[in-house]
């Protein structure tokens, strides 16, 4: 969803972070809007990872400059704050999905304590309140009420999935990064999650900047898409734009090997 | 004293890094300070942490007093008490009003300490996050950056299981409203003692070689939840050596039928109230033998 009125929260100026000679990603360049789905799309080894990983704080960049705007409209400059608000921001108004719930999630801590975790982190003291919020949040993503108190390792992996989004959504975040999230599901299981997921977005106006190497993924969840290969971003617009009129060669091989 | 050994076991230099270390303890309430842990003649897990600290504190001055679950009676206290015999000439004593320096493991005594004494701790595992975080570097950097959330989520998975705190022993505190600490495996029956106490209280972890503090006088406040504060053990029974009701029992076997009785863990406390009531000290044989010469 589009609100061209509106400043975008995220800027991302000539960002670069390069392992060997086209390795890595380099001078990315883009603007992301308030409750916006981008996805960044390329094959294997392309530097998608390697760009999500550098946009929520989680690798140092060679170069360039990442502003974002938080709800109080405060300018951040991500590379540039102390990590400590850096940490604080990405435990409230960003969330980051792993590929692998291990990541993500605390395996070995309930359900309910995963979800609980953030409020806990941003002050929550009320142990009935943080339950209470934790059970909305399992409803909210599918996951049955009674299966609060049991550990993700007891659960299957599209339930660990939708766990590990319930933990990132407790505390309303505006921006949520993933990375492969639709990686170690099945096909049904998938569309579920990807129902969800877009349901969830749509409710909270929640800003979405996600990888995957699946087009039909990316056509289903994203309102623009960003195309990488060899490191840098060849192609960039609107999900539809992209898919039915693909410009850049590498888009137009990308499109026409989709399986029909 | 054996002419082995320098006095107090530890040499020279080594007692100077260790007090260079509790003096930087010291100075950061609560804070784990690193130190180079030397090689002690016992196994780690006996307290080989607490030992070089009292290693490092005694002097020819010094009555030390050891207590092991709050007893002096027991191995670990006995043979650590031996040992600052053989070592340091020590002289010892069971009475916790007459001692300097009390090394202990798993109590606070119940009689109320002073300015002039030292406790020391022998600590296990002196990160409390170490169980929910694994890697060091993250645990740090929580401290650091003072993110302690995730303590709450272990209390949090108590209440979820067991419908209250049932974390009974090294229960977590924020010492000094800064740092986040462990108060080794002491049950939380005696959190609120360390806080505001006249004695230094001096914390040291053998195998983790690390070392922390909580001075005198200092705030120590014991983690909680609005709607489930924190709590310290109570017991419907009464010690049944003593009669009092005020301090921590133990649940001890009396007779080979399984049978059961409460007593106080801290013996010196026990016998100091025998002794206010006019009665005779009882060792705890003797009390087995007369409660199933009873029956």
């Amino acid at each position: 969803m589009l609100h061209l009125d509106e400043k975008p929260i995220l800027e991302v100026k000539d960002v670069s972070k390069l392992y060997a000679e086209n390795k890595g990603c380099q001078q990315v360049s883009f603007e992301l809007y308030a409750g916006e789905v981008l996805g960044i799309v390329g094959e294997s080894g392309s530097g998608k990872s390697t760009l999500l990983k550098l946009l929520s704080g989680q690798l140092a960049s060679d170069n360039g400059e990442v502003l974002y705007i938080d709800r109080e409209a405060n300018l951040h400059s991500l590379f540039e704050m102390p990590i400590s608000d850096q940490r604080k921001l990405l435990r409230t108004e960003w969330g980051v999905v792993h590929q692998h719930p291990s990541d993500g999630l605390r395996m070995n801590i309930s359900a309910g304590g995963n979800i609980g975790e953030r409020l806990m982190a941003i002050g929550e003291r009320h142990y009935g309140d943080i339950r209470e919020e934790s059970i909305e949040w399992m409803a909210s993503v599918e996951l049955a009420a009674d299966r609060v108190d049991d550990k993700p390792s007891q659960f299957s992996g599209g339930m660990q999935q939708r766990l590990q989004i319930a933990k990132n959504l407790v505390t309303k975040p505006r921006l949520v990064f993933m990375d492969e999230p639709t990686g170690g599901l099945d096909v049904s299981v998938q569309a579920k999650f990807l129902d969800l997921l877009r349901r969830l977005v749509i409710e909270l106006k929640v800003a979405v900047i996600f990888v995957t190497h699946d087009l039909g993924v990316a056509r289903l969840l994203a309102d623009r898409l960003l195309v990488m290969r060899h490191s840098q971003v060849v192609e960039q617009g609107l999900t539809d734009q992209i898919l039915d009129d693909p410009q850049h060669a590498y888009t137009q091989l990308l499109v026409s090997s989709i399986v029909r | 004293m054996s002419g082995t050994y320098n006095y107090g076991y530890l040499d020279e230099s080594t007692k100077r890094m260790i007090r260079r270390t509790i003096l930087k303890a010291i100075a950061i309430p609560g804070y784990q300070v690193p130190f180079g842990g030397r090689e002690m003649p016992m196994p780690y897990g006996w307290g080989t942490g607490g030992i070089q600290l009292t290693a490092t504190l005694i002097s020819p001055e010094d009555t030390l007093k050891v207590i092991d679950q709050g007893a002096d009676d027991t191995t670990n206290a006995v043979s650590i008490r031996q040992f600052f015999c053989k070592v340091a000439n020590a002289k010892t004593t069971e009475v916790t009003a007459d001692a300097t320096i009390i090394q202990t493991r798993h109590r606070i005594p119940e009689t109320p300490l002073t300015e002039d004494q030292i406790l020391v701790y022998q600590v296990p595992i002196p990160e409390p996050m170490r169980f929910i975080e694994p890697s060091e570097v993250e645990t740090k950097t929580m401290h650091a950056l003072e993110e302690y959330g995730v303590m709450r989520v272990k209390l949090y998975e108590d209440i979820a299981r067991f419908g209250q705190i049932a974390t009974s022993y090294d229960y977590p505190v924020i010492v000094n409203d800064r740092y986040l600490t462990n108060p080794s495996p002491i049950p939380k029956f005696d959190n609120p003692k360390m806080h505001m106490n006249p004695a230094l209280q001096l914390f040291g972890a053998g195998r983790e070689k690390r070392i922390h503090a909580i001075p005198p006088y200092t705030k120590v406040e014991s983690l909680d939840f609005d709607d489930h504060p924190f709590e310290i053990q109570q017991w419907d029974e009464s010690c049944a050596i003593c009669g009092c009701q005020d301090s921590f029992l133990d649940e001890v076997v009396i007779d080979e039928e399984g049978n059961r009785t409460f007593i106080c863990s801290d013996t010196d406390y026990c016998r100091l109230n025998l002794e206010k009531q006019g009665k005779e000290s009882v060792d705890f044989v003797a009390f087995q033998k007369q409660q199933s010469g009873a029956e």
